[in-house]
């Protein structure tokens, strides 16, 4: 029991930024832009949460600091793909490489420096004796929680709100969303800057609450099992919510596994996430074969307005 | 109208992706030591002429090649403050290339270097081959490459027997650990990390016969977010004291939330924790460095294999932390001297592996050779090397 308990701590922990930063992305592609950016985003919401919260040690105003770059990013990133219609998938592999540059840059004078404690935990002694709920919920740092309501209100905004629905038919159908007097640009505008916002979040909170060090490239490819975790959780929060968890566990099994005192050489253990994603994507492929998959249906196509498709 | 945006966007694009792009290569260019490239260039010839004749010179042009970035707080930083000492020790400014990752950029950027400088460190295990390929190139220029087995006429080898620190963590870790179990975050399974792991898991054994070690790979030599994972499993299994043989404090960090005890490597760490902090050996390379740059300035450099001991002065304990009680602090001291003296030998018989099959006999001591080729743990260690 208590290795399972502890098994899924450490899956929530690793967890909690693959999860932001997959909300982030799923907000921003049902709106019907693609985004690759999101390793370069999330580095940039590291090192600036890190430059920050090391100059004023006010984790308001390191967040603070994350949101307003990262949504300059998004909105550089929307200007590029709505307003100028570039290829969505180059601006995003841009933002990648800009954000890996930008932010070893900028990192040189912290990297290695260890932040103090940032973030606040919410102790709930009540919850303390209660079996395997106890020993996960009891001790959460407060990005965990936001993490649980961001999943809630955003299943709830995307299925039973009427800006929701705009939203996916935004995504599915955007010159039908025009003729219904829903601004698409705007929409798409909004979408993409609070999508970057989280992805920014995901980021620091990868910095202030799980690795508090700043090292360069320090995300080292969780931006793009970030974007895997999109399509396997069928651009659905809570879906989502269970992906990340299951791939923040496969982060931390390998080591378990040497613990058990197997046999299996460690080299082959740390290929287990690599695995599982290849295998998930054959057998999920294979499901839906005859089904969509989820994604909506104008995703990467730019928008013109009278313009025939 | 349409065509013009599309150009409009591409061209952002590029843009942005060029002014990356510059920026990801500013991250290893050399940084230069204070001398101009003019004051480097005018002593090529009369630094050439010397070298090849055997003799000394005044200023030697000296550089280091960094696997990570000084700032690390581990491996590199030390490398960086034993190239400071020497500067200020010989009035030389050295030049250093910091991020060289172990791949063909290490070779190009040792192949840079060697057109200008008369002697070369290259500071991590995996820039063997590319040295010893340069070296064979420039004759007149020394190479010295740490922890390596391979070398030329004009390269030579360094490291040291940090085993001798790692026993004396040991004993301070045998004697903290209250769960009588202790963990350990491996690096690679290599025989550098193997034979640090079995110097710590005897040094225990010496204090507390009683307690296992456990060992995870991290197989990482930088990568804090792995390691941290590594050292939570280590804490979940229920060690409360963990020693890591990577270059960052993260097996520190997440055993301090913990309320666990743990020590790094390389590097005095207590800033990191100071409540947390055990101890683990450091390296000391001011005065190697000072003394290979002199030999090179007097002409007495040679590439003999150099393997610096507590004794001499290339190892050495960091301080104890300070919520390590004074009795531990003093026997630790007291078996420091022991080694100092040259009375007590780590690797000493009888050693028993895993299996409890006897590896070296009562009395006997293990070869320096058979040490650094060493590829299984000792009795009492948990864990498996893959082979």
């Amino acid at each position: 029991m208590d290795l399972f308990v502890q098994l899924f701590a450490a899956a929530m922990a690793s967890g909690t930024p693959l999860l932001l930063a997959a909300l982030g992305g799923i907000l921003i592609e049902r709106s019907g832009i693609i985004q690759l950016g999101v390793e370069g985003m999330m580095l940039m919401g590291a090192i600036v949460a890190c430059l920050t919260f090391l100059r004023t040690e006010s984790l308001a105003l390191a967040l603070l600091a994350v949101f307003a770059v990262s949504a300059v990013l998004g909105l550089l990133h929307a200007f590029l793909t709505v307003s100028l219609r570039a290829n969505q998938i180059v601006s995003g592999l841009a933002m990648t490489l800009f954000g890996a540059g930008l932010s070893a840059y900028l990192g040189k004078p912290v990297s290695g420096i260890p932040m103090p404690g940032a973030v606040p935990k919410l102790y709930l002694p009540w919850l303390e004796n209660v079996p395997a709920a106890g020993g996960l919920f009891a001790n959460l740092d407060m990005l965990t929680w936001f993490s649980f309501i961001l999943v809630l209100a955003m299943h709830l905004f995307i299925h039973r709100t009427s800006w929701g629905l705009h939203l996916r038919a935004i995504g599915d159908n955007p010159a039908t969303a025009d003729v219904m007097g829903i601004r698409v640009q705007a929409f798409r505008y909004g979408c993409v800057t609070v999508g970057s916002m989280l992805i920014g979040l995901a980021g620091a909170d990868l910095l202030l609450a799980f690795s508090p060090t700043w090292i360069e490239g320090m995300t080292a490819g969780r931006g793009w099992i970030a974007v895997a975790l999109i399509i396997f959780a069928r651009w659905n929060p809570i879906r989502a919510l269970l992906c990340a968890y299951f791939f923040g566990m496969l982060d931390t099994l390998g080591f378990r596994i040497q613990l058990l005192g197997s046999e299996i050489p460690s080299y082959f253990l740390k290929m287990i996430p690599y695995l599982v994603t290849i295998l998930v994507l054959m057998v999920l492929g294979w499901r839906s074969r005859n089904k969509p998959s989820g994604a909506p249906e104008a995703l990467g196509v730019p928008y013109i307005r009278e313009q025939r498709l | 109208m349409r065509h013009r945006s599309k150009k409009w966007a591409l061209a952002t694009v590029l843009a942005l992706s060029i002014v990356l792009v510059i920026g990801g290569c500013g991250n290893n260019g050399v940084n230069g030591g204070g001398e101009p490239e003019g004051g480097s260039e005018t002593k090529a010839d009369s630094g050439g002429s010397n070298a090849a004749s055997g003799a000394g010179m005044d200023k030697p042009r000296v550089a280091f090649v960094y696997i990570g970035p000084p700032g690390d707080g581990g491996w590199t930083s030390e490398h960086d403050k034993g190239r400071k000492y020497m500067e200020e020790k010989l009035g030389i400014k050295a030049d250093t290339v910091e991020n060289v990752p172990e791949s063909a950029d290490a070779e190009r950027v040792i192949t840079e270097l060697a057109q200008n400088h008369d002697i070369i460190f290259t500071t991590s295990f995996g820039y063997m081959d590319p040295t010893l390929n340069v070296a064979k190139k420039f004759p007149n220029v020394k190479f010295m490459h740490v922890s390596g087995y391979k070398t030329s006429d004009n390269m030579g080898t360094y490291f040291g027997k940090n085993f001798e620190a790692s026993y004396l963590s040991g004993i301070a870790a045998g004697k903290m650990t209250k769960a009588d179990h202790i963990g350990y975050v491996g690096a690679f399974p290599i025989p550098e990390v193997i034979y640090n792991i079995n110097a710590f898991t005897l040094g225990i054994q010496s204090v507390n016969p009683d307690a296992k070690v456990s060992v995870v790979w991290s197989n990482t030599w930088f990568d804090p977010t792995v390691e941290r994972q590594a050292a939570v499993s280590l804490l979940d299994k229920g060690a409360d004291v963990l020693l890591a043989y990577q270059d960052s404090p993260a097996t520190l960090q997440a055993a301090a939330e913990r309320g666990a005890m743990a020590g790094g490597n390389d590097s005095d760490m207590t800033r990191y924790a100071p409540e947390a902090y055990l101890t683990n050996p450091v390296w000391v390379w001011g005065p190697f460095y000072t003394k290979v740059v002199q030999s090179v300035m007097d002409g007495t450099w040679t590439n003999e294999p150099y393997m610096g001991s507590m004794a001499e002065g290339l190892v050495d304990i960091a301080p104890l932390g300070p919520s390590v009680p004074d009795d531990v602090k003093e026997l630790v001291a007291a078996k420091k001297q022991e080694i100092l003296d040259g009375k007590l030998e780590v690797f000493k018989g009888p050693l028993l592996d895993q299996s409890g099959a006897a590896k070296v006999a009562e009395g006997q001591s293990m070869p320096l050779e058979e040490i650094l080729g060493m590829n299984w743990f000792v009795k009492g260690v948990e864990g498996s090397i893959p082979q």
